[in-house]
């Protein structure tokens, strides 16, 4: 594992650039539980953001407002500059952000091929495609070439059903369907949760390649490695908004737990 | 199984047999039922001189094309891990239907047309209550199953009416194949109608959403897939599904009877689990339907040759139920 002060791939300092997403003053209450306090978020191309908190702290809620899952009460969401209001994930989804969950989006009995084109289907052309057949050639072939760029090798066999993978294989999945469709942002939510070490690496590998396409990636995550492993810039969420953004290269892990918790404040000095 | 590309080349894979076959059946559901269905024929063949008959084997398919039909359509919507407890009861009102419009002087053909989309929108509305209202299938379709009934016998005043010959009876009719080989024009509908869902089941965006809803509908969700658009879609054809079925029953006898197929519904549950499809949904398919059709027909047929009395006829299609939802347990590899 890498200590904070090293990053593998060197990319330009983000303050200097426009956000392409912000999100400002974001507020959602259930009742009487506001998951979302006025929080902000920034997203600059190019970076890996982690957003770490405590359980509780709104991490998802944030997501899921950022990815129309959830529809804020109040503040505004931006992309590319322009101010967006996503009634539903598809909608969020047309505009290039793809969401890569938790509970692993994928369904267990249908292949390979299918789970990574699930809603997209590629249908045949001309008259073919009129009667809604499927091109499944071609779907095999685009499958196979997006798992061969993100060196996902070891999956031998594109029409396996996905529950023949094992958990790391299926994430991995899950990640190229992102990768593949996502046009302006990658958002995974706790995507190492469910894995062990080795399959853990695996998946960071994945952000990296994501990454170098210079796709930006959103990473929430409790796994402090991975997050000093990967990430540009560190949002810490803490009581439903943002508390702050550390560089990880200005602190430790332990530093990061502690504003996490609250037991410190940010320094000036640890901002990114 | 590992996943990494550059270490460690593939762990020695599944050198147990028995687990290379689970691999097998787990990934072809049919494989297993049609192993059973030349069994069971094979058994019946050695058993009886009457069974291996051409003349036989017409009139089994004969005998299983209404309740297969319905079973197509409870196929559907048991890939989307629901189940249609009224299907039979909605086929028997559109007997019912077609009859009374008919004897009443509507055209025959207007009336076919009226009876498949009356049956269509009557499963629509078990859809819709599955979807808008989120009951579970087998509460709604049970509910459908007491109202639609009560409809056919208040329709019909608890009495059967003759079918008018011609079209109606139309499917009744017979060709001969080579002189010789029986097969009637509701064998021929029905075999259209399976060919025809397999084609959209497997080749088309529909059919991979209908498998996804059933097998996983959070992850259908999340990609986008419009739920309950796919359901209420797929309550549809299997009205309109059952609606054939009505016309064929027609061809069958020369009654509408509101009392038939009472046991039709769970008949076709019985087909669609021992032909392989998967009651938690997203598995199985309308091949493994029409083996498990004929699986049970086979069955009667031959044990009824063998002077076999019919409670034991019913008691060994209640064990292969039972037998075919634990292979299927046993062969599906969970997490």
């Amino acid at each position: 594992m890498s200590t904070a002060t090293e990053k593998t791939t060197g990319r330009p300092a983000a303050a200097a650039r426009e956000p392409m997403m912000t999100g400002r003053n974001l507020v959602k209450r259930y009742g009487h539980v506001t998951a979302i306090n006025g929080a902000d978020f920034d997203l600059f191309p190019g970076e890996v953001l982690a957003i770490v908190g405590d359980n509780g702290a709104g991490k998802s809620s944030l997501i899921k407002a950022l990815t129309g899952a959830v529809i804020p009460d109040s503040g505004e969401i931006t992309l590319d500059g322009k101010q967006v209001r996503f009634h539903s994930p598809l909608e969020a989804r047309n505009e290039g952000i793809e969401t890569v969950y938790q509970t692993l989006a994928v369904a267990p009995a249908l292949d390979i091929a299918s789970n990574l084109f699930l809603g997209r289907e590629k249908r045949r052309e001309g008259f073919l495609g009129k009667l809604r057949l499927l091109d499944k050639k071609a779907m095999r072939v685009s499958a196979r070439d997006e798992l061969n760029s993100l060196g996902i090798a070891t999956i031998q066999d594109i029409s396996q059903p996905v529950e023949s993978l094992s958990g790391g294989q299926r994430q991995a999945v899950a990640v190229a369907r992102a990768a593949m469709f996502g046009s302006k942002v990658v958002i995974m939510d706790e995507p190492t949760a469910a894995l062990g070490v080795r399959e853990t690496a695996q998946v960071l590998e994945l952000i990296k390649k994501i990454s170098e396409r210079g796709m930006p990636v959103v990473l929430i995550s409790h796994d402090m490695p991975a997050v000093f492993e990967v990430s540009d810039r560190i949002h810490v969420h803490r009581l439903g908004r943002r508390a702050g953004v550390v560089d990880p290269k200005k602190c430790t892990m332990s530093d990061v737990v502690s504003f996490i918790t609250g037991a410190e404040d940010i320094p000036e000095g640890a901002m990114a | 199984m590992t996943m990494t590309a550059t270490t460690s080349a593939p762990e020695t894979k599944h050198t147990n047999r028995g687990d290379q076959m689970r691999r097998a059946f787990a990934r072809n559901p049919v494989l297993g039922p049609t192993a059973a269905l030349l069994l069971v024929m094979i058994f019946f063949s050695i058993a009886t001189d009457t069974f291996l008959n051409v003349d036989n084997f017409s009139l089994i398919v004969q005998q299983s094309v209404v309740i297969g039909t319905l079973a197509l359509g409870q196929t559907l919507i048991i890939l989307t891990a629901g189940i249609d407890l009224a299907n039979a009861a909605i086929a028997v009102f559109g007997t019912l239907l077609l009859t009374k419009l008919t004897i009443g002087g509507v055209p025959p053909f207007i009336s076919i047309l009226a009876g498949l989309v009356a049956c269509t929108f009557i499963a629509m509305i078990s859809g819709t209550l599955v979807t808008r209202m989120k009951l579970p299938p087998f509460i709604v379709t049970l509910g459908m199953l007491a109202v639609v009934t009560a409809v056919t016998n208040l329709y019909s005043a608890g009495t059967t009416y003759p079918v008018p010959d011609g079209l109606l009876t139309f499917l009744g009719t017979s060709l001969y194949l080579f002189g010789r080989i029986q097969f009637t024009m509701g064998m021929i509908l029905a075999v259209i109608l399976f060919v025809v869902m397999w084609f959209i089941l497997s080749k088309t965006g529909w059919g991979r959403h209908v498998y996804a809803v059933g097998n996983e509908p959070e992850a259908a969700r999340l990609t986008g897939i419009h739920i309950d658009k796919t359901l209420v879609s797929v309550y549809a054809v299997a009205g309109l599904i059952y609606g054939f079925a009505a016309w064929m029953a027609l061809g069958r006898t020369p009654t509408a009877d509101p009392n038939a197929y009472q046991t039709g519904n769970l008949d076709s549950i019985t087909a669609v689990v021992i032909g392989g499809t998967s009651l938690f949904g997203g598995r199985g398919g309308v091949v493994g339907t029409v083996v498990g059709a004929l699986i049970v027909a086979v069955l009667r047929s031959g044990l009824t040759q063998m002077g076999i009395d019919s409670n034991y006829q019913n008691l060994a299609t209640g064990v292969l139920v039972i037998a075919a939802v634990a292979f299927d347990q046993a062969t599906r590899r969970r997490g």
